[in-house]
Order: C-alpha cells, then structure tokens, then sequence
C-alpha cells in the first residue's frame, strides 16, 4: 500500500506515483503540475494542520488535506 | 489584406492570456497606458478589461483574459479562455492573434497553458516576462531555442521594468501584418491530433457550431463544459461519436491524466535545451521571509499584529483628512447660503448638495488608506499567505481562505468586498462571503457610531488607560459586525445543502516588492468606483430627503418657508411608520431619518441634521446635532434617546442592510434576485430584533 502526500513531514520530499481517483479535481491538480513522476516536497502545514503548502514544478502551491490525501506518492524506502 | 487592415476597415483584436501571477496586467497596462475600457463577459462576473493599442499607426484592440492555469472548464467561469479563443463572446470576434504571458522564471508551469492555446490554430506571440528576475533565480532561458522548439516567436520583456516593450510591439505588427502563420502542430499526441481532425472534418457539416480548440477540450475534458456545450450545439447524437472516440483513444485510461502527463513531458524536452538551471542550495529569499511570516506559529503572530496595525493606521492617519473634509463642506454650505440668501435654490445647493456629497467624500480617506494597504499587501503576495494562515479558521465558519481579502476589503465598503470574492473558488464559498460581508463594518456605519457614541457614551478610561470607553463600544461594533458575518455564513453554509468538494488551490508566489505607479493605479480604479456611487446613488438620495424635507412648499408667508417638518412629506411618512418602531422606543423623527437612510445608510446624519434644524450657518454640523439629540424629547416630556434606545440603535445600523449599491451589486454577482432579497429581508429583521431585545430588556431593567 503506497503512501500519500500527508504522511510526509515539513521538509521531505517524494515522487508522485498516481491518484486514488481521477475526478474534476485531481485533473486540477494534474494541470497545476502534479503529475505521475514529478517531485514533490512538503513545505509546511498551516496551523491546525490544514492547508498543506508544497512545492512541485519550482512553485508554491497550497492545498487542502482532503486534495493533498488522494495523491499518491513512492515508497521512502522504509520497511 | 494586411493594407485593408491598416485603412482601418476592422481592428485586429489581440487576447492576452497567461497563468496568474505573470504580470499580464502589468504589461497590458504597459501596452495601453491608460486607454482601456472595464467590462463584464456576457452572463458571468468576470471583468473583461478591453483596451487601444497603436503600432505605427496600426490600430489594435488588446483584450485581457483572466488568468488561468488551464483550458480544462467545469464553470462558467473557467471556460472564458477557450470561448474568447474560439469567437464565442458576444460583442468580440475571433482574435487575429494571441499574446499570452509567461513567466520566465517559473516556464514548466506556464508552459502548460501556452502549449494548450497553441492548439486554438491562432497566430501567437510570446512575452517572456519577468526576465529581470532570471539572474536573481540562477535561471538562464535561450529564448531562440524557445523560439525553436515552440514554433512561435518570442521576446524577452519585464513589464515591471519596462524593457522589451518595444520590440514586443514591432513583434506583435508584423505578426498582425504578416502572413500571420498558424502555430506549427507540436506533436505532443498525434493520435489525438489525428482524433480532432476526424471529429472537426465530421461536425464540420454543422456549420461553424464546433471549433477544432473546442472539439479537443470536449474530447479531453470527460463531463467538463466543452463536452456539455458541443452537446447543446450539435446534438446528443454528436456527443456519443465524441465519447466513443474518447473510449478508443484512451483505451481504459483516463484521456486528461495521460493529457498532463504528456504535456508535462514534451515541456521537459523544451526545458532541456532551453533552460539551464544553476542549482544553488541556498534558499531564496522568498523562501527564507516564509520560514518566519508563513510560519503556523509566528506567521499567525505576525498576521495578528499586521492587521492591528494597519487598522490602528487607517483611523489615526485618516483622522485629520476627515476633519479637514468636514470643516470645507461646512465652510462651503454656510458661504453658499449665506451668498444666495434664504431661498429654495439656497437651501438646495447648500443642504442639499453640498451636504449630500460632503457626507460621502468624508469616507474617502479612511477608505483609500484600507485599499492603499490591501492593495500593497496583495502586489507583495502577502494575501496569499494570509488566506493559507486563515483558511482553516475561515472553514470553521463556512468560508475560506480566500474569503478573507473580500472580508478584509468590506470594512472599507461592502460593494468593492463583494466584487472581490470573485476570486473564491467554489461557488458556495463565494454565495457565503458575499451574504456575510455585508454585515463587516463599513466606514459608511462609522458616522453613525461616532455621532451617537459622542453624545451618548462618556470619555471615560478603563483598562488602565488603554482605551476609554467610547473606544470600547466602537471595538464592541465592530466585533458585532464580525460575530453576525461568521454566524451569517455558517448560517448560509447549511442552508446550501449541496456541500461541493471544496477546493483551495492557491498558488504562493514569490514575495515581490510593489510598484508605486501600479498601487496608485489600481487605487485611482477603487477610488473612481467609490465616487461614482457617490456621485450618482448616494447624492440622489440625499437631494430626495432634502425635497422630501423641504415640500410641500409654505407659500403663505410669501418668501419661500419651509414647511414645519411635521407637515414635510419626510414628516408625514415617518408618523405613519411610527407605530412599527415605538417599540423600539424610536419617536417620529428618529423613524423618519432611519427610513431616509434606508438607499444609502450615511443619509441619516444629513437627514437628522435636517430634522433638527441645525442651524444654515453652522460649520460643525455633528456638533450642534450632538446638542439637539441629546435634548431631544417625546411628547410626554421623557427623553428619547435612552440609553437602551441608543444602543439599539446602533444595533440596528450594525446589522441592518441599508445600501442599494450592496443590493445591486449582490444581484449582479449572483445573477438573481434570490440572496439579496434574502440578504435584505434577514439583516433588516436581525436590526429590528437586536434593538428591540435591547431597548425592551434595558427598558425593564430600569436602565435610562
């Protein structure tokens, strides 16, 4: 089971592999640049946790938990 | 052809398009200097900014696109860019070319867009903005490679800096005046490619109903609005030839995924030999300021703080200008009578337009200096930060992030803080802000307050000193204005039912210092729309108080003689209304000046300066009024204004909807009659039941 943007912490950085859905608003994302393969890093939660800024394509984009949970990113290696 | 068009036989038509945050503005401001016209496209709000550009003495009408991220649309909104590309705005033809914007510090991003629109088969020109900056970013662009691997021209500008300009002009002439080719094909999907000639060759036969830009955007965008609209135009039977062929195409994927990917992969190969990058592992600046000012903890410190300040800003630096104000409209209505004598001309030009327009400028001040700092703080890219710290407390009460610079402006004016939720993404959002903002303390309120906090509330200090507590009741108004518009939009939030997925994608960009020349700009604009109202709904309807005051004419004593005010028509109106606001503890002449105020809530100082008979000659109208109210009696010989009654009242000023332009501009932002009628009918009743709870309450308990 592959892991989303929200497990990452400030600071760390993953590949995007895919989606858990494909509706209107994860082609939003994808036409703002996350897209399958592109690096994303996590920049910083807001307070409270929500929204998310992140950095992808070489912007600043902020996003919602509830976006930022359908992306789905590469293992950390990690067991 | 090209010497048809320079005889002036029609007017090449240029669109600029380009993501947010590229300076499309600046530049199209640079283009057209001041010549440019402001309207909406037809049948949504989305300002269509039209202008005149000269090459040489070629005529050009330049067209501004909102910015956008993509050609993907699911509103009515979003699709503006494909239906202006494909001459389906009333009023705009098909452009002759296309100028779209990119920031040349940020190309994947935009490269997006610009690979989108090079399918619209429109000639194009390229601006690579924001070349000044590429040095500070350790970015290098080869812009003849760009040129290559585009199939378009492209110039290198700053718009802020003003360089390029010229040669983005010759550019643009021989383009209009060329043989004006057609991008090249890029070849990102030649089978779709392949799949839109098909469909463009079969639905040709409709005529001119379905452009080929249209066609892919239908194909690509499964159950977007391309696909409904190409639908209504050619028919049901049409639509399920385009989804079939979407079927075969995509093969058990989905066609707009393997669009972004596609996209983004044929961009990486233009990166690749026309961009290098010198990877430096120090931070921007940019992304250092962040670390402190977006930081949860002390970004929202610092965010406290900022709007404390620039409030405390807005009434101490405002204050002597709104003096000054005062002091000439009164100096100018008592010379005014006192050169034309006592006659009706007299009493018209002195009470009723000197006194009319003077109490609308006096909020001129106070509501350029708020602009002044949102506008800095918007060209900085602060709000954005703002919106992001704020989003999740915004949420809690059904708005979003985004919603607090329309709630942010409405403390100015609700009229320009309804305009500005435009830029709320979902339209429930956007119904909420605009229902809540009104209910912000506007400086339109803040006459009334003073006045009556003036007269009625002692200078006395509390807290040590801090504040006194005139201070504090004003602070108690303007957190009742922010408590009824968080209650108003969560209110208005589970009214809506149909919670849509909200989304908040907002982009951060890089903090960049303002421009003097474009803040003052966009202040002029935010000025001009303040005195337009001023000059047209709020004077009209203080000349109909004065008349309503003023008539029917005393004709007896020979000279003109205003009628006794008990006989004026304001009179008779506010006696016959009495009876609803007696319990209320209002007399007559209160009801009268409340009902005034109703177009416009500012008229009630005017109308009540009428009511008591201020003196013609005074030039401190607030002060003599404070004196005449506070002796101000009902006919059993009891004052009337009561502490509970004041208070109610300025209950009833704070939640009470008495502002045509607001009603205007809600229906025009919300398309119907629906919210503002709503809007009008709630807030009305909220005022009436606040006051009455007060006064009725204060009353028993033995208070006055």
């Amino acid at each position: 089971m592959s892991r989303t943007l929200l497990s990452l912490s400030a600071g760390e950085r993953a590949t995007v592999i895919g989606f858990k859905s494909e509706d209107a608003g994860v082609l939003r994302l994808m036409h703002m640049g996350i897209v399958e393969g592109a690096e994303i890093e996590l920049v910083r939660y807001a307070p409270a946790g929500d929204p998310l800024e992140i950095r992808v394509m070489g912007y600043n984009l902020s996003l919602r938990r509830q976006e930022a949970g359908t992306i789905l990113l590469d293992d950390d290696g990690s067991p | 052809m090209s010497d048809a068009r320079q005889n002036g036989a029609s007017t090449p038509v240029v669109v600029t398009l380009g993501n947010p945050n590229t300076g499309k503005s600046t530049l199209f401001n640079a283009l057209t200097g001041l010549r440019q016209k402001v309207s909406n496209y037809p049948g949504v709000t989305v300002e269509q900014v039209s202008g005149q550009l000269t090459l040489d003495g070629l005529d050009v009408r330049l067209v501004d696109v909102p910015g956008t991220y993509t050609l993907a649309a699911s509103s009515p909104d979003e699709i503006i860019a494909v239906d202006v590309l494909c001459g389906r705005v009333a009023g705009l033809p098909q452009p002759d070319a296309a100028l779209v914007v990119i920031d040349a510090t940020n190309l994947r991003r935009n490269l997006f867009l610009l690979t989108q629109i090079l399918e619209a088969g429109i000639p194009t020109l390229v601006a690579l903005n924001m070349t000044d900056r590429l040095a500070a970013s350790g970015i290098e662009v080869d812009v003849k490679a760009l040129e290559d691997k585009l199939g378009v021209p492209v110039v290198a500008v700053s718009a802020a800096e003003k360089t390029g300009i010229e040669q983005l002009r010759q550019r643009l002439k021989s383009l209009l005046l060329g043989a004006r080719p057609t991008p090249p094909s890029l070849g990102i999907n030649p089978r779709l490619d392949a799949a839109v000639a098909e469909l463009a060759a079969e639905f040709e036969a409709d005529s001119n109903k379905a452009h080929a830009l249209e066609i892919r955007r239908a194909l690509l965008d499964a159950d977007g609005l391309a696909e409904q609209r190409l639908a209504e135009r050619l028919g049901e039977t049409r639509r399920d030839r385009l989804v079939a062929r979407r079927e075969t195409l995509a093969g058990g994927r989905n066609l707009a995924t393997l669009e972004a990917r596609d996209r983004y992969s044929f961009i990486q190969g233009v990166l690749n030999s026309a961009e290098r990058r010198i990877e430096s592992h120090t931070r921007s600046w940019s992304d250092r300021l962040d670390t402190i000012l977006n930081h949860p903890l002390s970004g929202s410190l610092i965010f406290i703080l900022l709007m404390a300040m620039v409030f405390q800003a807005v009434f101490a630096w405002a204050a002597p200008l709104v003096d000054g104000i005062d002091y000439l409209t009164g100096a100018l209505a008592a010379a005014a009578s006192g050169a034309m004598g006592s006659g009706l001309l007299s009493s018209f030009v002195s009470d009723g337009i000197i006194a009319g327009v003077g109490s609308v400028v006096i909020f001129l001040p106070q509501i350029l200096l708020l602009f002044a700092f949102i506008i800095v703080l918007e060209d900085s890219g602060y709000m954005a930060r703002a919106a992001f710290l704020m989003d999740r407390v915004m949420r809690g009460v059904g708005l979003s992030g985004q919603s607090f610079i329309p709630m942010l402006s409405s403390f100015a004016c609700a009229v320009p803080g309804i305009m500005g939720a435009r830029i709320v993404a979902s339209r429930e959002d956007r119904i909420s802000t605009i229902i809540a903002a009104p209910f912000i303390t506007c400086s339109a309120r803040l006459p009334v307050y003073s006045l009556l906090i003036a007269a009625f509330v002692p200078a006395d200090d509390v807290l040590g000193g801090w504040l006194n507590l005139q201070g504090l009741v004003l602070l108690a108004l303007y957190l009742l204005g922010i408590v009824g518009a968080a209650l108003t939009a969560w209110l208005i939030n589970k009214l809506q039912r149909t919670r849509s997925r909200g989304r908040f994608l907002l982009e951060m960009p890089p903090y960049r210092a303002p421009r003097i020349r474009a803040v003052l700009a966009k202040l002029l604009s935010r000025a001009v729309i303040f005195l337009r109202r001023a000059g047209t709904i709020i004077f009209a309807v203080a000349l109909v108080v004065w008349a309503l005051a003023t008539f029917p004419r005393n004709d007896s004593a020979g000279d003109f003689q205003s009628p006794p005010l008990a006989e004026s028509y304001l009179g008779r109106a506010g006696q016959f209304i009495a009876p609803v606001f007696a319990p209320l503890g209002w007399d007559w002449k209160v009801t009268a000046a409340v009902l005034a105020s109703f177009p416009a809530r500012e008229v009630v100082i005017a109308a009540l300066g009428t009511i008591y008979a201020v003196e013609d000659d005074s030039t401190d109208l607030e002060g003599t009024l404070t004196t005449r109210i506070r002796h101000a009696q009902h006919a059993d010989g009891t004052p009337v204004y009561t502490l509970p009654m004041v208070v109610g009242l300025l209950i009833f000023y704070a939640l009470c909807l008495q502002c045509v332009s607001t009603i205007a501009v809600m229906y025009r932002e919300t398309g119907s009659w629906r919210w503002p009628g709503f809007a009008w009918c709630y807030m009305t009743a909220l005022g009436y039941g606040g006051a009455l709870l007060v006064y009725q309450l204060g009353t028993s308990m033995g208070i006055g």
